[in-house]
């Protein structure tokens, strides 16, 4: 046997009497020092200054700062600003945030055009396994909910964003039941609810594991029903602003034929995404295809602020085997309800359920210090040991609860009901993102951005099952305060005035652009 | 165990011959001989539906259908992407539906002629007995329909094989947005805390909390 085969069988012959094993969690010092040490986002190497703009002087990761400080894809293309569309509200992004902004604003009465780069539904929404956090038990209470959420997120979380978030998420959550999503329930009818990592209470509502799934399906025929104008594979290029700076519009892209397309807008909304294409440090990422970050460059060309742009989460288990899904996301449902995480030798080295950031950097430690198990094609990764999971819930577990997981798995003859996986942490959340106030509204004015690409909410760790929560709680929000700001305001000129001030500060910072952005995807062609 | 270059193996790419190492997916595959590809993927990751795909195998005379970033290239494989499929989606309101039960065959009163072929079911790369809920829909079962559907990812696969012309996942995602709207158990949890924020329960201590210090929040113990 070689020595993969031997740590599995370690793993499968200690699994009984790991049955009742408890690991003590961390204290906050340790916990600290631990992530000091080993989290990706304290790699000093990794990260440099943005060299002009807003966030001047600030750091974030190389791939970032290049894409900020790069130059606009229309900076030389004499573009007729025509407008082909005029709308109250133009969003930018069919995932959950965007479909839902769309919805409310549509709902009341504004006129709206929603453009993304991929189809409708194409986003990390459709992804997300875990669940929804939102305080409803009798012994939880929102204050709880904020509370172990600024801990989560190292207490740099914006304090109204997060109040905002926990207090309306129960109005959201009743929203989303009341257009036919579905949550699992108990046995008596009630909503069922579980632990997430880092929360005090259970307060994950889901839908077995398909729950990004199953509100991303419900959002989109809402969409569909809804009639709201849609224009699918035309990713924003460029915002257009106003003589003052204010937003007032933008300049979308038709992959299809190469052709921009002019959008005057009285407010935009961007819901653009993450970031886990850019595959930051080189991470696997467990995000979609369009997860490029184009939010982030555009706006800031625009002159919006960024916040915590330098801090990322690195999912702790995201699958290191087999090859063809490496970096796709393994549930921390699974280790909610008991799977463990061991290393070569067979022995735990973390508490599973401390926080994503913690857990990551244990598996990171433990991978540098030589307690890893290599794959075939040269990853790293420990076991998560889920058929564990069956043993401590009872038989069946696994298949009830998380046949997403156990398909997955399936297609590569691995049956999670008998063997281990090999997880390392995969690149799965942009923890900051483009500054809001707790309307979306960004510090351009009639710029709104709504889900991961706006940050402060967060602070520098998300938790699970608060970034479903985040698009809806932000997402309504923002449909919500563009829609009555179309009431009060007219078309203001589109121009591409910002790109002058751009390339002002840009030439002041001695910095000639080689190279454009949004990227809109990922280079994985091969061109030997 | 064989690593994924250890060796290659023939394909066929929308009518093309290339040869690729073997354990990638159809999308990888694209992707190692030289092809753009816009259109036809999405999540990556089996759950959006976005890179569904026709394909043959030498061993067999079906035509199959799956998802092209979940398939493992294999000997003497030929595939297409899907890429865009033209679907019938008709529009409703479920706010001003009363009977959703009828109201299933006014919006979609083919789903009333399946004749039972399955070829819906043999079609679906979820594994989702796609006939089985169609005929729950049919007969009011909108719970049992729409269990069925619970792992649909709306690739489309089941709609072109359909003889009576059914858009079935289109029929499953109402049966389901029907069951949750209209005969899920209702519930209170919610609505109890909606109306606890809404008339100030917590505003003390909301007030106590946002008036902390950082370095305290750290460490407070909430009854």
């Amino acid at each position: 046997m070689n020595l993969l085969d031997t740590s599995k069988e370690a793993v499968n012959q200690s699994r009984q009497e790991r049955v009742t094993q408890k690991i003590q969690s961390l204290s906050p010092m340790e916990q600290e020092i631990l992530v000091h040490q080993y989290h990706p986002d304290y790699k000093k190497e990794a990260y440099r200054e943005i060299q002009f703009g807003p966030n001047q002087g600030e750091k974030t990761v190389h791939e970032l700062a290049d894409l900020l400080e790069a130059d606009s894809p229309v900076a030389d293309q004499n573009l007729s600003l025509t407008p082909d569309y005029s709308v109250d509200l133009l969003v930018i992004g069919g995932g959950g945030a965007g479909a839902t902004a769309a919805l409310t604003a549509k709902a009341m009465g504004a006129n709206v055009l929603l453009a993304t780069k991929l189809r409708l539904g194409d986003a990390n929404t459709v992804m997300a396994e875990g669940g929804i956090q939102v305080a409803i038990s009798p012994d939880d209470t929102p204050l709880h909910h904020y509370l172990d959420t600024l801990r989560g997120g190292h207490m740099k979380n914006d304090p109204a964003l997060l109040k905002t978030l926990v207090e309306e998420g129960p109005a959201a959550v009743q929203w989303l039941i009341d257009i036919g999503v579905m949550f699992d329930r108990d046995l008596d009818g009630h909503l069922s609810l579980r632990s997430g990592g880092g929360s005090s209470k259970p307060r994950l509502l889901r839908c077995k594991d398909y729950t990004g799934l199953e509100i991303m399906r419900v959002l989109k025929d809402g969409v569909q029903n809804a009639q709201i104008d849609l224009l699918e594979f035309s990713p924003i290029v460029e915002l257009l602003t106003d003589e003052e700076g204010a937003c007032t519009g933008a300049v979308l892209k038709n992959i299809d034929n190469g052709r921009f397309i002019v959008v005057s807008a009285k407010s935009v909304i961007l819901a653009t995404g993450g970031i886990g294409r850019l595959h930051i440090q080189g991470f696997p990422t467990s995000n979609h295809y369009g997860a490029t970050a184009d939010g982030l460059s555009i706006a800031y060309r625009a002159g919006a602020q960024l916040t915590l742009q330098d801090t990322f989460q690195y999912h702790p288990t995201g699958a290191a085997f087999p090859e063809p899904i490496a970096g796709i996301l393994v549930t921390e449902a699974l280790r909610s309800v008991g799977a463990q995480l061991l290393n070569v030798k067979g022995e735990r080295f973390i508490n599973e359920m401390q926080t994503r950031d913690v857990v990551a950097a244990s598996v990171i430690r433990e991978c540098q210090e030589g307690r890893g198990i290599t794959t075939p094609a040269g990853r790293r990764g420990v076991w998560l040991d889920l058929p564990l999971v069956d043993l401590i819930q009872g038989e069946g577990t696994l298949k009830n609860r998380f046949p997403n997981m156990v398909r997955q798995f399936s297609r590569y003859q691995i049956d999670i009901t008998k063997d281990p996986v090999l997880v390392y942490p995969t690149l799965h959340y942009q923890n900051g993102g483009v500054k809001v106030d707790v309307d979306g509204e960004s510090t351009v004015k009639n710029l709104f951005v709504a889900g991961e690409a706006s940050g402060g909410l967060h602070g520098r760790n998300r938790l699970m099952g608060n970034s479903l929560l985040d698009i809806i709680v932000y997402g309504r929000r923002a449909g919500k305060a563009t829609a009555e700001r179309a009431r009060k305001t007219d078309f203001k000129k589109p121009t591409l005035k910002h790109l002058d001030r751009f390339h002002q500060v840009q030439k002041e910072a001695g910095i000639i652009p080689t190279s454009v952005s949004p990227i809109l995807f990922p280079d994985y062609v091969n061109r030997k | 165990m064989a690593t994924a270059t250890d060796y290659l193996v023939n394909v066929q790419i929308m009518g093309k011959p290339y040869a690729v190492p073997a354990g990638i997916t159809l999308v990888q595959a694209m992707w190692h001989v030289g092809l753009e590809v816009t259109r036809g993927i999405g999540c990556l990751g089996g759950v959006c539906g976005a890179c569904a795909t026709h394909y043959r195998t030498a061993d067999s005379y079906k035509l199959k259908s799956g998802l092209a970033c979940q398939l493992i290239v294999e000997e003497g494989i030929s595939f297409s992407l899907l890429q865009s499929f033209p679907v019938r989606k008709p529009t409703y309101h479920l706010d001003q539906i009363t009977d959703p039960k009828q109201e299933l065959f006014k919006h979609f009163p083919e789903t009333a002629f399946c004749r039972n072929c399955n070829a819906c079911t043999e079609a679906c790369p979820q594994g989702i007995d796609v006939r089985a809920g169609i005929w729950k829909a049919n007969f009011g079962d909108f719970k049992g329909s729409a269990e069925h559907f619970l792992p649909c990812v709306m690739c489309n696969l089941c709609v072109p094989v359909c003889i009576a012309e059914i858009s079935s996942n289109q029929v499953g995602l109402y049966a389901r947005r029907a069951q949750g709207v209209f005969f899920e158990e209702k519930t209170t949890e919610l609505t109890t805390r909606i109306n606890e924020i809404k008339t100030g329960k917590f505003d003390a201590e909301w007030n106590r909390i946002l008036s902390m210090p950082t370095e305290a929040l750290k460490t407070l113990s909430l009854a």
